[in-house]
């Protein structure tokens, strides 16, 4: 696996897809191994080690190493590659993309969050504005002004313009700093409820809600629980994203031989995306939302209820 | 040397001017035992990393003896330093059943190694001339890195803006606007010196920071930004601005590396062979005894720091039109930062920069092939680096260590006097 430049410890997609290696190696008992980028630089060299090295399967992470992945799967047309975040078109028969349809479950954070919030105010921002981040960020857009439509309600989202695709970003996925002083300035607007889709950089955005004690916020990609223990207490809930499930059932492929490439899209129908679950909260969140958000849920998977936020558009609060 | 201290202006000043040509021109320490230093103390922090290296793998401490133990530890440093060579040059007998296999691209595939660490090494020659260069001057550039990042984005703008030239024409069109944007970057700092006496150390770290957060903003406006991508990422540059690459055998090793070579020459002979190299290494070792000579300080000062940044400008152009071909936030990856490394490392001296580069691309190209293998982290090279410095710096405490006798002048090379200087 050769990670991007969030490491194998970002507590997010890296994380995510190298607990996925990890998985493998326990159910599967293959070996597995894994680079670091520390730029840009380092994808080729470090895609070329693997491909020495005859690994089975190379799973590169993130949507920045797609067009390395694609140069290097030519070269080497019998290597198979799996790839995080990315899907090609048309497909690349010996690369599998790996992508998920996150804006479906970031709609149900999204509802969830307008559903909580007391004071009528919830902030987003993201690490760098590429797809796999701002599709969060729309359907987190999207389930608030969902939220203000079935409760009449005027919930504002800070941090992201879904008309203008534009908003709060660290501009990177590591700068905690960041993350704390984007999302200082978003309870200073008068957010409660936080969402960072920055990896690592959320944890400067944890730091900053615990200190201001009445926020709460959700965690991203991974189940912040489990990756971020020390702040479970501040999660309503994390927006997953199935990435360990999905490499690993690549790697199995891989393995028994089933290998194909192509493009796998995660979405709720099955089970690549979700929710996680409430923790701390589950006593906390009102019965009725719950109802709700699984009656959405069941919308979604069924088509009646749109994730794209300009469906809903006209109930953003001003 | 052709500089006489009687017929420059100020005949009465010329007993100054002869301390400075003295200090100039004196004999160098014995390059051998200098050579020396750098080697011990490339093994001593050899032998210190290896300790990190097995102290940081736990079947190390849980082995139920020692004798496991110390045959643990063994395989682990082995292991890695092995992966750490083969990656650098390559393994002896892959390379000659490469070679003996008789087809092209399978023969080429024994030199990737090589390759790879050519491709590491080129862009620290460029940086570590710039810190050399200032380093002889009595200037310490530290801001190589905003310097990088300015030439990278020079050289990828022509490289992807202009159009219809051939390769001959765009190639050089590109290099040179690497080399002048980067100019500009030692140019500003340079002139503030000799003007305010604004330190350059000051000036060029806040330089760097504002390279940094333009390429920020150039990569998303229209001019720059590659169509159909919301992220920071630039146009890829004309196949006419790429600089030639073995990528036909998938080698990566392009024609940076020659130019680096070329570089280097013309900064020793700069240096040493020039009036203006004079006046450099004259106003490093002593700029009031240079000034009284008739030296024009400030208008060195200001050459040696745009020549300095121009250097470090061409290691941008030659990251981004020979290995990236585009240019996104974050391609310098501290090249500007270990030119210093790469300088002192070098002894300031233009060989020695290109000997120093060398090896620390080796170890870069290495340590992917060593955590690939062996699941040593690569930041243990970083350690390697770290330490090596450190004992170069300290060479006193290597002759202590291997007892060596002291040579007078061993000491490190002209360097920047320090604040205020």
């Amino acid at each position: 696996m050769v990670t991007d430049t969030g490491g194998i410890d970002d507590r997010s997609f890296n994380a995510s897809a190298y607990l996925g290696e990890q998985n493998a190696k326990k159910d599967l008992g293959v070996q597995i191994k894994y680079l670091s980028s520390t730029s840009a630089n380092d994808y080729s060299p470090n895609v070329d080690a693997f491909v020495n090295q005859k690994c089975g399967l190379i799973v590169t992470v993130g949507f920045l190493m797609g067009d390395i992945t694609q140069t290097k799967a030519a070269t080497n047309p019998t290597q198979k590659f799996a790839i995080v975040d990315y899907s090609y078109s048309p497909a690349i028969n010996n690369v599998l993309g790996l992508t998920y349809q996150t804006n479906q479950d970031g709609f149900l954070g999204g509802y969830l969050a307008a559903g909580m919030s007391k004071t009528g105010a919830v902030g987003t921002f993201g690490g760098i504005n590429i797809p796999t981040v701002t599709i969060y960020m729309d359907g987190f857009a999207a389930g608030v002004y969902y939220y203000n439509k079935q409760h009449s309600a005027k919930v504002k989202v800070l941090g992201w313009n879904p008309a203008t695709q534009n908003g709060s970003f660290s501009g990177d996925f590591t700068s905690q700093d960041k993350g704390q002083a984007i999302a200082n300035t978003e309870m200073q607007q008068g957010a409660d409820v936080i969402f960072p889709v920055a990896g690592n950089v959320g944890l400067g955005a944890a730091a900053a809600v615990q200190a201001n004690g009445k926020a709460t916020m959700e965690w991203v990609d991974t189940d912040g629980c489990v990756s971020a223990p020390q702040y479970c207490s501040l999660f309503i809930t994390s927006v997953n994203k199935g990435i360990a499930a999905s490499v690993e059932a690549a790697i199995k492929a891989a393995a028994d031989g089933s290998f194909a490439g192509g493009n796998y899209v995660g979405t709720l129908a099955n089970g690549g995306v979700g929710l996680a679950p409430y923790h701390n909260f589950d006593s906390k969140i009102p019965s009725a939302l719950k109802t709700e958000l699984d009656t959405i849920k069941q919308g979604i998977i069924g088509g009646s209820i749109s994730v794209d936020p300009k469906a809903w558009q006209s109930y953003a609060a001003a | 040397m052709s500089e006489n201290p009687d017929q420059k202006p100020g005949r009465n000043r010329a007993a100054a001017a002869r301390d400075v040509i003295q200090s100039v021109i004196a004999p160098q320490s014995s390059i051998w035992s200098s050579v020396l230093v750098v080697v011990l103390a490339f093994v001593t922090a050899l032998v210190v990393s290896a300790v990190f290296i097995v102290v940081s793998d736990p079947n190390v401490i849980q082995a139920p003896d020692l004798l496991t133990a110390l045959n643990v530890a063994w395989q682990d440093v082995s292991g890695a330093y092995g992966g750490l060579l083969t990656g650098a040059l390559g393994d002896p007998s892959t390379i000659i059943a490469k070679l003996s296999s008789g087809d092209a691209k399978v023969a080429a595939s024994a030199f990737y190694p090589l390759s790879e660490t050519v491709v590491a090494a080129a862009p620290l020659v460029f940086t570590g001339l710039a810190v050399a260069l200032g380093f002889r001057a009595g200037l310490f550039n530290i801001g190589g890195e905003g310097q990088v990042i300015a030439g990278g984005l020079a050289a990828g703008f022509v490289g992807f803006s202009v159009h219809g030239l051939t390769g001959f024409v765009e190639l050089p069109l590109a290099l040179l606007a690497g080399f002048l944007v980067g100019m500009l970057w030692g140019f500003i700092p340079g002139l503030l010196k000799a003007r305010t006496g604004a330190h350059e150390v000051i000036t060029t770290i806040m330089l760097n920071y504002v390279a940094i957060y333009l390429t920020y903003y150039f990569l998303n406006t229209t001019l720059f930004q590659r169509p159909g991508r919301t992220d920071p990422i630039s146009k890829v540059v004309d196949s006419a601005a790429m600089l030639p690459s073995l990528a036909a055998l998938n080698l990566r090793v392009h024609a940076g590396a020659l130019l680096a070579v070329a570089v280097a020459v013309a900064v020793y002979f700069l240096l040493w062979r020039t009036t203006l190299g004079f006046e450099f290494r004259a106003v490093g070792a002593n700029p009031d005894a240079s000034r009284a000579a008739g030296i024009g300080v400030g208008r060195v000062i200001v050459v040696a720091m745009s020549l300095s940044g121009g250097l470090a400008g061409l290691a941008g152009a030659n990251i981004i039109l020979g290995v990236q071909y585009s240019v996104t936030p974050g391609f310098s990856s501290g090249l500007g930062f270990d030119g210093i490394t790469v300088a002192l490392l070098g002894r300031g001296n233009p060989v020695g920069v290109v000997a120093a580069a060398l090896l620390f691309g080796g170890l870069r190209a290495g340590a992917v092939q060593m955590q690939a293998a062996t699941s040593t982290p690569v930041d243990i090279v970083q350690v390697i680096e770290a330490l090596v410095i450190m004992f170069v710096a300290a060479p006193a405490l290597i002759r202590a260590i291997f007892r060596l006798r002291a040579v007078r002048g061993i000491g490190a090379p002209t360097v920047s006097p320090g604040w205020g200087g």
